[in-house]
């Protein structure tokens, strides 16, 4: 056994220890005014959230809610990409808006770097991951996601009906980051549970989310240890080898890194690739021009990821200022919604229009500024292939069921549930 | 007509190497790079156009010689 100190047996005690920061009261049900008690938790916002954000976008532009212990939801481009830019008012030390707020203390790592982090330290973090996530270092990846993809269709033999969020969609992002990580292909299960606690689970009592995240933690522990002993050629090693200004990372930074892969590299390209079908499903015009006209595909993608997006983040207020027009309190959230910036006809002529042959296209769907999503090629690697394939083996679908199809809760939205008919 | 990349705002979404591969290229981290000198060679300047109009970052330069 390869005994590294940063990773004791005991080591998840530790973690528990730094578990302080500040809570507040858990607010659900209906919302009486999205403009002044917002919650992107409630099923309204989950089925359905571009109607609201196009009046708020119209009517109050910085929409706020004293849920989540105060916080605002921007919904024009202009505001949302001013966000995205400023990290010296707007800190990333949470980008998850729940009721928990991280204590300062947890700067510059975090909890997930380096989405976590803020400048200076962030752009180190970033340097450590971007090499292995370049459009050339992905493509390595292509061959066995196709393989993949072709194999879960193979599946699908004899079936009038799938489900193509669980039965495709989710399979294909959890492969390729379980290989990239270095996990075993056959956890795949165990990772949905982790997603859904970490982006779902928010307005969870304070226990049980601390019990699921420890869960996700005992998981990364053991795959870290497991790495000791047997390092290979993949992140996870690659992570524990990695040095910052001369010494090995923090073992938070390790494991943080790993959570931020595991969580962010699976369900938004989940998401990514439902949400396309879906709307393939539902539109048999667009779906027969993309089968007619492979060579299309590229221009459309970017075209669903503008229309779909499925990721939101969030900030925290670093200090009591005023900012366009509303008075911020340190620490209050920002929920800082790309999809919202995506739809606004401000930016984006027929905004609201999904127009697959779109030339210029210039959404946010994978931020804006220094926290530009890492995994963006990766991701468009495997929205490409995973759509080509269906278009090729399935050319013909539809919504089986349109009242059945269950969209996620929360910053990352994508379809859960979409039954297809294929036969 | 000759292109930049403004390297302070270039975040490496990677859309103008994704739209014309033969003006520009990544580099180790993923961040675009403008090949050759930059100057577009005849019948490459709608290329060229494109890939600014679609940076999200508008970090391309396109310099019209006079």
């Amino acid at each position: 056994m390869t005994v590294d100190e940063r990773f004791p047996r005991e080591f998840r005690e530790t973690r528990e220890e730094v578990e302080v920061g500040t809570r507040s009261p858990i607010v659900t049900g209906p919302v009486s005014d999205w403009a002044t008690d917002f919650s992107h938790m409630e099923p309204e916002w989950a089925a359905d959230p571009y109607p609201i954000q196009d009046d708020l976008r119209q009517r109050c532009p910085i929409a706020h809610t004293d849920r989540f212990g105060g916080g605002w939801l921007p919904t024009r481009y202009e505001d949302v990409a001013a966000v995205a830019y400023d990290t010296e008012r707007f800190t990333s030390r949470s980008i998850i808006m729940s009721n928990f707020r991280p204590p300062a203390s947890i700067a510059p790592i975090g909890g997930a770097p380096p989405i976590s982090s803020d400048p200076p330290f962030h752009h180190d973090a970033r340097k450590l991951l971007l090499p292995a996530f370049t459009k050339t270092a992905v493509a390595k990846q292509e061959a066995a996601t196709r393989a993949f993809c072709h194999s879960l269709i193979d599946g699908f033999a004899g079936q009038e009906i799938v489900d193509a969020a669980a039965e495709y969609a989710q399979h294909i992002p959890m492969r390729v980051i379980a290989d990239m990580l270095g996990f075993p292909p056959e956890d795949g299960p165990q990772f949905a549970e982790f997603v859904e606690s970490t982006l779902e689970g928010i307005n969870l009592p304070p226990d049980e989310r601390i019990a699921r995240m420890g869960k996700l933690f005992d998981y990364l522990l053991a795959q870290v240890h497991d790495h000791l002993d047997n390092p290979r050629e993949d992140l996870t090693t690659y992570l524990i080898n990695a040095e910052l200004y001369g010494q090995k990372l923090e073992p938070s930074h390790v494991v943080g890194s790993m959570v931020l892969l595991l969580i962010a590299g699976i369900d938004t390209t989940w998401s990514a690739i439902g949400a396309s079908l879906w709307h393939l499903a539902r539109t048999p015009a667009d779906l027969a021009r993309l089968v007619a006209s492979p060579s299309l595909l590229p221009t459309a993608m970017e075209e669903f990821l503008r229309a779909y997006a499925p990721v939101t983040m969030a900030r925290l207020v670093k200090e009591d200022m005023s900012w366009h027009g509303v008075d911020m309190k340190a620490d209050d959230w920002i929920l800082l919604s790309f999809p919202a910036a995506n739809r606004d006809s401000a930016q984006f002529e027929h905004a609201s229009d999904v127009v697959i042959d779109r030339a210029v296209n210039r959404h946010a769907a994978f931020g804006l500024g220094i926290h530009r999503c890492v995994g963006s090629h990766l991701a468009r690697m495997e929205l490409r292939v995973a759509l080509e394939v269906w278009l090729e083996r399935i050319p013909s679908f539809s919504l089986a069921d349109p009242a059945a199809v269950k969209w996620s809760t929360g910053q990352i939205r994508g379809p859960r549930a979409l039954p297809l008919r294929i036969g | 007509m000759k292109l930049q990349i403004d390297p302070g705002r270039c975040q490496g979404h990677g859309r103008c190497y994704d739209l014309a591969p033969d003006l520009f290229g990544d580099d180790d981290e993923g961040f675009g790079k403008v090949l050759g000198t930059g100057v577009v060679p005849d019948g490459k300047q709608q290329e060229a156009r494109l890939a600014a109009a679609n940076c999200p970052e508008r970090a391309i330069d396109l310099l019209e010689e006079t």
